[in-house]
């Protein structure tokens, strides 16, 4: 039985449902706050996306990830507020400065192993912080950016409003998502795969490491900050607290209850946890008592997350159901669909 | 095939391996013996270009390659086992193999962009590589078995496909047949015989006496660093200072 609805869930028609869902998702929706915090959702999905490209595929654990979403945010900003731009070509610089000052930062970071890397990139993201709160001059400081515009509809639609923006924001998931989908079964991905499995055998299957953590890096910052520069145009007035570690803390978090390096878990963990904080308003910081535990609980018998874990059951059930000797021969398991699937 | 010319190498003042001057033929079984922490390890790793030597040469077939980084050395031919191999445990078998022919591929991130006919064809050919590495280690039947839910034997078969997989001229094996069976052990030296017949060369580290002395063709023997002897297993296992070096050192090397 569970079988049976577990693999309902791989069908492509399920991504199909998932995509009806969340277009009609505005016309279901109580209110526009609810359409609202679900735009807000896909913006942090898509950045999370990005997390799991160097630190899910590529294990490397990054901190300054949340750094890289307040530059994106703040490019965007601060060129249309103070130098004229318009919202596209700001959007396109905010893309572009992320790129580069995530190859800037990875050549130099990425010479470090594991929890020093970690480390580097927490003080990276910290200083990230730091700029943006103390170099008044450009940053505005404390005081934040204001008046940032809002997408350009051509004079076809407002951004301004809720529910436009909440569809501009979905198309943009939904390329995030199908660019991650493409990687993540292509030989790039397997490389970034190897290269988490252990830095030594990769290098001995004749992976140039540097240059592959460096291209990992540089996607995930500018996942972080396309995000980043939609959540800009959304609320449309930023400061120096979208640097905070939190925010880089939330998205591991995201990741890890999702299913790292999984396609799907990035967003079933984003979303999930979104909806449960929203709903969690009331209890405010006490909300961490119940989030603690779950966490470390989900930690500890689901190191994969939700959707990590699911793939692992799915498939070990359906090699059970094959006899020993048929193993060979039985080229399309379903965990073939269920890989290139979920 | 290999040759290495006055290899040394320096951890801080410790010489791991010092002034190891030897040739390995082609088409051979060239076993490394000697005691734990002589510097068998260490000498792939510089072979591999995994550590820089801090002097001497290494040449592979002519041509030198002694400051080459790791990825171009594996490019030339040079694949490798390791005591230890890390795999992805819940992915599958094959999942895991197709990676070890990117070596000789090509595709970047515009080809995974635009889904290129070159990514897409070098993909098969990556899969194909891998399914035959893996007949080759006689696991076919395994392909779609997580790594976690496969034997301790059938991990050294699939460690051994992968470093096929990367189309290699010389494989650098570091003891293969650790923590397996004597039963095992015997399957784990015909595949090597398998290797040298399809034209392979096999350097071979192991501490299993009874499957070194039956499979190698020649021995070098490392003491602290030093190559202490060198030959056909008969003249090393009647070597005074091969005797000297296993009696009075370190237990688990006889073992
Ligand atoms: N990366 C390293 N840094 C410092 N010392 C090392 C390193 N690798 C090996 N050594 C030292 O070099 C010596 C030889 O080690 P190794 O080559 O692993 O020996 P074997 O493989 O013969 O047991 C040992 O004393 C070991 O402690
Ligand atoms: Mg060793």
């Amino acid at each position: 039985m569970l079988l049976k609805i577990a693999a309902l869930l791989m069908k492509p028609g399920a991504k199909m449902a998932m995509l009806a869902f969340a277009l009609v998702f505005p016309f279901l929706a109580a209110n526009e706050y609810q359409v609202y915090v679900m735009a807000t959702a896909f913006i942090w999905a898509i950045a999370v996306y990005g997390l799991n490209i160097i630190t899910g595929y590529c294990g490397q654990l990054n901190l300054a990830h949340g750094g890289f979403f307040a530059i994106g945010a703040y490019t965007l900003g601060l060129l249309t507020a103070d130098y004229g731009w318009s919202f596209w070509p700001a959007f396109v610089g905010a893309l572009v400065m992320t790129a580069v000052l995530g190859f800037l930062v990875g050549v130099v970071s990425l010479r470090l192993k594991e929890h020093y890397f970690a480390i580097f990139t927490l003080c990276v993201g910290f200083i990230i912080y730091l700029l943006l709160d103390k170099w008044e001059e450009l940053t505005h400081g404390a005081i934040g950016v204001r008046d940032i515009a809002a997408p350009y509809g051509f004079g076809l639609v407002d951004f301004t409003d809720t529910t436009p923006f909440y569809y501009l924001v979905l198309g943009f998931l939904v390329l995030a998502m199908w660019f991650i989908s493409r990687l993540s079964k292509s030989l790039l991905g397997r490389t970034f795969i190897a290269i988490r499995n252990g830095d030594e055998l990769a290098e001995s299957l004749g992976i140039n490491l540097m240059r592959n953590k460096v291209l990992a890096f540089v996607l995930s910052t500018t996942y972080a900050g396309l995000a980043g520069a939609l959540y800009a145009g959304m609320v449309r007035f930023i400061g120096p607290e979208e640097a905070n570690i939190n925010h880089t803390f939330d998205m591991i978090t995201y990741l890890l209850v999702g299913g790292i390096g999984t396609l799907s878990g990035p967003l079933l963990g984003t979303l999930g946890l979104v909806w449960i904080t929203q709903s969690l308003q009331f209890l405010e910081e006490y909300r961490m008592i119940i989030f603690g535990p779950l966490l470390v609980v989900l930690v500890i018998f689901f190191p994969r997350g939700i959707v990590g874990s699911f793939l692992t059951w799915i498939h070990r059930k359906s090699q059970a159901l094959v006899p020993e000797g048929k193993r060979k021969d039985s080229k399309v398991t379903p965990t073939k669909e269920a890989e290139n699937n979920a | 095939m290999l040759k290495v010319d006055n290899l040394t190498k320096m951890f801080g003042g410790l010489a791991a391996v010092s002034n190891v001057s030897v040739e390995f033929e082609a088409n051979k079984v060239n076993a490394i013996i000697g005691p734990n922490g002589a510097g068998k390890s260490t000498f792939f790793n510089l072979i591999a270009g995994a550590h820089k030597p801090t002097s001497g040469t290494i040449l592979l077939d002519g041509k030198d390659v002694t400051n080459l980084p790791c990825d171009q050395i594996a490019r030339l031919g040079v694949g490798r086992t390791f005591q230890t191999t890390n795999l992805f445990e819940q992915a599958t078998v094959l999942d895991n193999l197709i990676v070890g022919h990117r070596l000789r591929t090509r595709s970047g991130l515009w080809d995974v962009l635009v889904n290129s006919r070159r990514l897409q064809a070098e993909e098969r050919a990556c899969r194909e590589k891998a399914r035959e590495a893996l007949d080759f280690v006689g696991l076919s039947h395994v392909e779609n078995r997580f790594i976690a839910d496969i034997t301790q034997e059938e991990r050294k078969r699939v460690a051994f496909a992968l470093a096929l997989a990367t189309d290699p001229k010389i494989l650098l094996l570091d003891e293969p047949a650790a923590g397996v069976n004597p039963e095992e052990t015997e399957g784990l030296a015909d595949l090597m015989r398998k290797m040298i017949n399809h034209g392979l060369t096999v350097c071979l580290i192991e501490h299993k006496m009874g499957m070194i002395m039956g499979i190698a063709d020649k021995i070098m023997v490392l003491d602290h660093g030093e190559k202490i002897a060198e030959g056909t297993p008969e003249q090393v296992s009647n070597d005074a200072a091969v005797i000297e070096a296993y009696l009075g050192g370190d237990e688990d090397a006889a073992a």
